[in-house]
């Protein structure tokens, strides 16, 4: 296992709720990380961003840790939940709330 | 560099020859796309198998050539 497969598999193990993407939870630079970032907040969901955009290695990094060409990544309790598409899916259908409950993190809003 | 249509829906009837591919090209600049794929294959498989299916099938194309493509997938009815 490489430095950065192992400090991604050590992010992703250590963070209930972690989020690779583009910018920050505070500043998003790309719409589609935007929208994960809008769904997490409207969810109350308590969660790490990490900016692949400062590290080179982690941008690439991540994608061979998924098998997933596309950031943004959402990981919850060390499982790949999905990017954009199906983060926005599971939450229109009402999934993603669900999702939460059962696996323990705390929701502040309920749908 | 974007990829057309045509070329993205061809890659994807390659690997999932029975798809029933819908694609939309969102911004009219060939690079953001939204993408529907039905397929048999996909059935007993979740949403993140589904995808990487989807994105296997593009050989290495989604996140380079192409930026941008939405999907969406499901089983036939």
């Amino acid at each position: 296992m490489s430095d950065i497969n192992a400090f991604i598999d050590n992010e992703v193990k250590s963070n209930d709720v972690l989020l690779f993407m583009k910018g920050t939870p505070t500043f998003p630079q790309c719409g589609f990380s935007g929208q994960v970032v809008q769904i997490l907040d409207y969810l109350g969901v308590e969660y790490k961003g990490v900016n692949v955009l400062e590290n080179a290695d982690i941008r690439q990094g991540i994608k061979d840790y998924s098998s997933w060409p596309t950031i943004p990544q959402l990981y919850v309790k060390g499982e790949f939940v999905g990017g954009c598409d199906i983060i926005r899916e599971m939450f229109q259908a009402g999934e993603l709330q669900t999702f939460f409950a059962d696996k323990g993190i705390a929701v502040a809003q309920a749908a | 560099m974007a990829m057309n249509a045509r070329e993205i829906e061809e890659l994807i009837k390659a690997s999932l020859p029975d798809a029933r591919i819908v694609i939309r090209d969102l911004a009219g600049d060939g690079d953001h796309y939204a993408a529907e794929v039905v397929s048999e294959s996909f059935r007993g498989k979740n949403r993140v198998q589904q995808h990487q299916m989807v994105y296997k099938a593009l050989q290495g194309n989604m996140g380079g050539a192409l930026h941008a493509l939405a999907l969406q997938t499901s089983v036939p009815d």
